[in-house]
């Protein structure tokens, strides 16, 4: 009876002692951060450079002894680009791992499902996500690095502008991201004087689109093309337009930032014009650059790393991890202190730009962070 | 709408039209000896041409692809042997589960080998922008490989099924297992051939039209769902009235297009497969009295 006795206080003496151990370590030692990314799925593009680019990034801020000795505990979770796994994903996050902050997701339609609720959760979210409207309004807890579509907009009209382009076509993906877009560029087309003679969305897993290009091929009004998409279909839409004989002008949105596309477009891919953050064009940028340093830095590290081109995709999850990063090494792991901290930083310099956050900006890009570039012999160069 | 609009929507469904008709023949030719529906035949598609895509850097274009085509059957006919053969006499629903089960399998599987961008094949002529012009409408010579060959696997396979012994044992075990079975035939290994066929002339299609459509880990779905909805247009089973039921469902889907705006192109197969369900369950050109003797 005594020795069962003995043992039983044992028992639960040491189990008492783990569950007290075990949280206390979890809160002194590591700050667990989490990352909702669509690794796979049709937004792969994205979260697959994103996650292994906040993996790595997190691998060597642990490895130079964390911030302020504390290691970084990383739980990447791949959404596909599922909203409705990017909800579950984040009610476990914040409900059951208590995670100081939430990096992601990739695309913008997830970040509008999760916005409230890391809002409610009071956790802090740094979207990858393109679209203006996760920061407009501004959401207390709600931040993003990628620069807003409206710039991107603006930034394509200035050149239609400056070629005096009237009419144009918009085609945009069904996706999140490709909504809107298309709505920014209804919007802001009159300010410039352009307008939109036809406008079409297609499924985010067209594999062809040799038809509705006939269609607007056989509008003789039409002098440029506008394509607003992620996916592959950007692609199949420059090969659709060229094999169809078109010599129009074609543009697209800053997701063609990378270089699969324009090996999936080949040939049809040459003189494509589109916005986007200086990392493709790190090698010839000038070297009175502010960023240039930064981005040869991620783009030497990434590229030595992985089998994989970097591309201002993965940059968007460099920017997030970073700018995290470096508001708790300012003001230490506590949530209300590093929003504070995000909210109120200035001069950052991340792949995207250079970040100026305020209480009404929680973007903190302007409108030059964008470079129009354009594709020429198989690469990338400035326009 | 002028010639060369007409002409440029007809060449646009016929490709999508043709494309569909193959994996709904794949369908079919299971479906015949199985009684069921393989629903990892559009992983077939995909298997194809990303084997040949992998094989094609480091051999030329056409061994490349036969290699692929020969590795996809061996595939088909390895599922087979593992996943069904064994089984006795299974139910309807079980053997839907299970190749559901395994066109998510063999997804997974190809997400970690060739990972989750995009990949495509060279063009067979020329490139990207070649193109040619034949009635009035620009395409591109792909476009005609794709036809083509589409077009002589239809014919191989009906003069297959027509006039030799093999093809013949095949339909043989479709028409009445236990008769075939009784004539000698080893109804088994025509299942396990049937697969090989299916998952043949599936990688044969994913190799020509990977130029166009490209080839990603996650293509066949949405391949199987257009190639299912053509086989029950066509009336499942019948490999012949898969391929007009195809050609329909691809112009009517191009032809939309001058209509309606672009998003609603899928609505639209998927509107005709719950309208056919309702109206003609056992196709267009199927016939009631067939569709009875079957168990599904």
């Amino acid at each position: 009876m005594k020795r069962f006795f003995t043992s039983t206080m044992l028992a639960i003496g040491a189990l008492c002692m783990m569950l007290s151990s075990v949280p206390a370590q979890a809160s002194s030692d590591t700050i667990k951060v989490g990352a909702i990314l669509a690794v796979t799925g049709g937004a792969s593009f994205l979260g697959g450079p994103e996650s292994r680019t906040i993996q790595m990034q997190v691998d060597k801020i642990n490895a130079a002894g964390g911030i302020h000795g504390k290691k970084i505990d990383l739980i990447i979770k791949d959404s596909g680009a599922n909203p409705e796994k990017a909800i579950s994903f984040t009610k476990q996050l914040i409900e059951e791992e208590h995670v100081f902050a939430i990096l992601g997701p990739s695309t913008s339609g997830e970040t509008m499902k999760i916005k409230n609720i890391c809002e409610q959760g009071k956790t802090i979210l740094i979207s990858c996500g393109a679209a203006e409207v996760i920061v407009n309004p501004v959401a207390k807890y709600v931040f993003k690095t990628p620069q807003k579509d409206s710039f991107a907009v603006k930034k394509i009209y200035n050149d239609m502008n400056e070629k005096d382009i009237r009419k144009i076509a918009v085609l945009a993906g069904n996706t999140g991201f490709g909504k809107a877009g298309k709505k920014q560029l209804l919007t802001i087309a009159p300010e410039f004087g352009i307008e939109v003679v036809a406008a079409e969305v297609y499924d985010k897993k067209a594999t062809d689109l040799s038809a509705v290009v006939a269609k607007l091929m056989a509008n003789k009004d039409i002098q440029a093309v506008v394509n607003w998409s992620i996916v592959p279909a950007q692609a199949i839409v420059a090969k659709n337009i060229r094999q169809a004989g078109w010599d129009v002008p074609l543009y697209q949105s800053h997701g063609f930032g990378n270089i699969k596309y324009v090996e999936a477009a080949g040939a049809a891919a040459e003189g494509i014009i589109f916005p986007a953050g200086r990392l493709l064009v790190a090698d010839v940028l000038p070297d009175s650059n502010v960023q240039k340093k930064i981005l040869l830095q991620y783009k030497h590290d990434y590229e030595n790393k992985f089998d994989d081109t970097a591309s201002t995709f993965g940059g968007h999850g460099y920017d997030a991890i970073m700018i995290l990063a470096k508001a708790v090494e300012e003001v230490g792991a506590d949530k209300e202190k590093v929003r504070d901290a995000i909210e109120n930083m200035k001069n950052f310099i991340g792949t995207g730009g250079v970040f100026n956050f305020s209480a009404t900006d929680h973007n903190g890009l302007d409108i030059d962070s964008f470079a129009m570039m354009t594709v020429k012999d198989g690469k990338f160069v400035l326009y | 709408m002028t010639a060369e609009l007409f002409s440029q929507y007809l060449f646009a469904g016929i490709t999508y039209g043709i494309i569909y008709a193959i994996v709904a023949i794949g369908f079919n030719i299971i479906y015949n000896t199985t009684g069921i529906i393989n629903f990892a035949q559009g992983e077939f598609v995909m298997l194809g041409g990303m084997i040949a895509i992998s094989l094609n850097t480091i051999i030329p274009l056409v061994p490349a692809i036969a290699l692929a085509v020969v590795i996809t059957m061996i595939i088909g006919a390895l599922i087979e042997i593992i996943f069904i053969r064994w089984l006795d006499n299974p139910s309807v629903l079980r053997m839907i589960i299970i190749t559901i089960g395994l066109s998510i399998l063999i997804r997974e599987v190809a997400l970690h080998i060739w990972g989750e961008g995009v990949r495509s094949l060279p063009y067979f002529n020329g490139n990207e922008i070649s193109s040619i012009k034949i009635l009035e409408a620009q395409i591109s010579p792909q476009v005609l490989w794709v036809i083509g060959i589409c077009g002589i696997m239809v014919t191989l396979l009906s003069i297959f099924f027509r006039f030799t012994s093999l093809g013949l044992d095949m339909r043989a075990c479709s028409a009445n297992r236990l008769a075939a079975t009784l004539c000698g035939i080893n109804a088994r290994n025509m299942v396990t051939f049937s697969f090989m066929l299916s998952a043949g002339i599936g990688a044969l299609a994913g190799c020509v039209m990977s130029p166009i459509t490209y080839t990603q880990y996650d293509c066949g779905t949405g391949l199987a769902i257009k190639g299912f909805t053509v086989a029950v247009l066509g009336g499942l089973g019948n490999s012949m009235a898969a391929v007009a039921a195809g050609l329909l469902l691809g112009i009517i889907e191009a032809f939309s297009i001058g209509v309606v705006p672009l998003a609603f192109q899928d609505a639209i197969s998927i509107s005709i497969l719950l309208i056919i369900l309702f109206v003609r369950p056992n196709g267009l050109f199927g016939c009631n009295e067939t569709a009875n003797l079957k168990e599904f």
